[in-house]
């Protein structure tokens, strides 16, 4: 992907960037990330749907979402019209959804790159979540890169709630996956001491913010140790400048920016200028010079270490 | 009133704390916010970062706004009940301390384009955003009444401004220590009489807009609904606000509260199955696209003339509903 910065928005934190392009230019961030879109439209879950927990929260939203006809119609078109880069987020429940949904896209004209959301429950294996089995996450990139057009990379979304999400990766990337992209929310939920029940009317739902930051890190360093070659989107709990380095520095080569955009609507352009000046004040002079530097000891020096917290 | 969009794109600025006051149960938050001021209508609200710079608060805080001034360049101010965290924080800032706002945001109150009766309901602190639409619809030429109604004389917001401004107002509280006791519905076939309403304008906890949505159904009098879903952005990105809502094309949507509302035709909105989805609601499962009905002319909120109460085909959801809501569905926390 060729993208004027590594700042992206997470999918499902920004619609189709309309309501964030009243706060600023979405053209001047990397891409905007859409929200997954399934082939039909997609009412979610009840409400309640989130609740805030410590640096963090909890989301059931469930995907809703207008389906690919009204997102091509609308969604896209405006996107592009305003010069952002748009990678499209696509979910579904069969592996046939997401070649339909991949199909769809490639007759489309702008899609700087494909997300595929497969922290989706498989209808078709008892529900279980495609991203959590390697061969059903294979089964689904197959198809996705094999509709999608050859110049559109195809990135497949990581979930976290995995024993071994190098095994996933490495599935997904065999099957034809350009990138990766990680991570997805971590299952969790909360209880209402007040009502004493599950806040959430899903009961469950997906835990992302600060707090998940650390798995997202582990999770991108192990990644990129096993497939350096590999372009990774990283997210989860980025919040600054810094965070976004953190990230890079474990391998991703470039960050998507998700619930920090709930707390600051500006977090994008934000994070961005940020980024600018951490690189900077390390004279580093492209982003692109750090990607994984935390793998290799003794290349660029930083501040010392003084053994204490900030 | 037509669909469109009169209201300016929304501001996100450091507003400057002026006072922060407590009025009975609640405390009123004045910040120096020019371009939020400048912008405003009645009916939108403000969302506010809470908890300071490193804070494990992430969700903003959404207040409706009660008034904005002239003073410092343009003043906001809002109100509040201490609910959790976050309005705790709030409720301990001081003059010349800086909040992140992003505002105004929402939905304005229609207005009508001739001069009718109005009748303005608020309960509790839904009262707040109320009398700056009353201060609008005066200068429109309308008559404006208000019913307020809470559960104890502490809780009801803004009962001498009511008296004041309103041709007349009248107070209803549970414990009968302020006005008359009892709910607002108990008066409200009453008060709709005695002022000859032509249109409400409503604010309060959903139960409340629900009940007066039926109850002026009767009269084929519209409501303008002011509600309240708990939210976590306000600015249209997160869909947790969702509420079902029958769209002129008859067709149930979950639309969000913070940029489709928060204010709603109460007629529009499914009171009933707010808390489920229902099953005939665009995108539910099992939903299949219907053939569009005969077209209907969109009814509107006219002024001087009553719309018949219409039912929007209110279908009962067969889903079982989704265990209890938290505690309180408010705005702010």
């Amino acid at each position: 992907m060729e993208l004027p910065n590594p700042i992206l928005t997470a999918s499902g934190c920004a619609g189709a960037g309309r309501e964030l392009s009243q706060f600023f230019d979405v053209a001047k961030i990397g891409a905007v990330v859409t929200k997954s879109v399934m082939l039909a439209p997609r009412s979610g879950r009840p409400t309640p749907r989130m609740a805030e927990t410590p640096s963090g929260m909890l989301n059931s939203i469930g995907l809703q979402g207008p389906g690919i006809d009204a997102f091509l119609r609308r969604d896209l078109p405006w996107l592009l019209a305003r010069g952002a880069r748009a990678v499209v987020s696509i979910a579904g429940s069969t592996v046939d959804e997401y070649a339909e949904l991949a199909a769809r896209l490639s007759d489309a004209s702008g899609v700087t790159a494909v997300e595929v959301n497969i922290s989706c429950p498989n209808v078709e294996d008892r529900g279980q979540v495609f991203a959590c089995d390697p061969g059903a996450s294979a089964a689904v990139i197959e198809v996705v890169r094999a509709r999608v057009r050859y110049d559109i990379p195809v990135f497949a979304k990581l979930s976290p709630d995995v024993t071994d999400i190098v095994a996933i990766a490495g599935a997904c990337v065999a099957a034809g996956a350009d990138g990766l992209s990680m991570i997805n929310t971590l299952l969790g939920m909360a209880i209402d001491t007040t009502t004493l029940r599950p806040v959430l009317a899903g009961v469950t739902g997906g835990l992302s913010g600060p707090a998940i930051r650390p798995v997202a890190v582990r999770c991108i360093w192990q990644v990129h140790e096993a497939f350096p070659d590999i372009p990774i989107i990283g997210m989860g709990g980025v919040r600054t400048g810094r965070d976004a380095l953190e990230l890079m520095l474990a391998g991703a080569a470039t960050v998507s920016v998700g619930t920090a955009i709930f707390h600051d609507p500006s977090a994008c352009p934000r994070i961005v200028r940020e980024l600018e000046e951490e690189l900077a004040s390390r004279g580093i002079e492209r982003a692109a010079d750090v990607v994984g530097l935390a793998h290799e000891p003794g290349r660029l020096t930083g501040q010392r270490r003084t053994g204490s917290a900030p | 009133m037509t669909s469109e969009r009169l209201e300016s794109a929304p501001a996100q600025v450091k507003g400057t704390v002026l006072t922060v006051r407590r009025v009975d149960a609640y405390y009123a938050m004045t910040l120096i916010a020019p371009e939020v001021a400048a912008r405003f209508r009645p009916g939108q609200f403000v969302a506010v970062a809470v908890g300071g710079p490193e804070t494990s608060m992430l969700l903003r805080r959404a207040f409706s706004i009660h008034q904005v001034r002239p003073d410092h360049g343009g003043t906001v101010e809002f109100v509040f009940a201490i609910a959790g965290p976050g309005t705790r924080w709030l409720s301990e800032r001081r003059t010349r301390d800086t909040l992140d706002v992003a505002g105004p945001l929402g939905r304005a109150f229609p207005v009508p384009r001739d001069p009718v009766n109005a009748l303005l309901v608020g309960g509790g602190y839904g009262s707040a955003p109320l009398f700056a639409l009353g201060d609008r619809l005066r200068g429109r030429g309308c008559t404006v009444d208000y019913l307020l109604g809470a559960a104890s004389a502490d809780r009801v917001f803004g009962a001498l401004t009511a008296r004041r401004s309103g041709r007349s107002a009248v107070i209803t509280t549970e414990d009968g220590s302020l006005g008359a006791r009892g709910q607002v519905t108990d008066l409200l076939a009453q008060v709709i009489h005695e002022a000859r309403t032509d249109v409400i304008y409503a604010c309060g906890p959903m139960g409340m807009l629900r009940a007066v949505t039926v109850l002026a159904g009767r009269y084929g009098i519209p409501v303008q609904a002011l509600v309240e879903e708990s939210m976590a952005c306000g600015t249209g990105v997160c869909m947790t606000c969702v509420l079902p809502v029958v769209g002129e094309d008859g067709v149930t949507r979950m639309v969000r509260s913070c940029v489709d509302g928060p204010v709603f035709r109460g007629d529009l909105v499914r009171w009933d199955d707010v808390g489920t989805i229902p099953f005939d609601a665009l995108g539910a499962p099992g939903w299949k696209p219907r053939p569009p009905a005969t077209p209907q002319p969109a009814a509107r909120p006219q002024a001087g003339g009553r719309q018949p109460g219409s039912k929007a085909g209110r279908v009962r959801s067969r889903r079982p509903r989704a265990g209890p809501a938290a505690g309180r569905s408010g705005r702010g926390r």
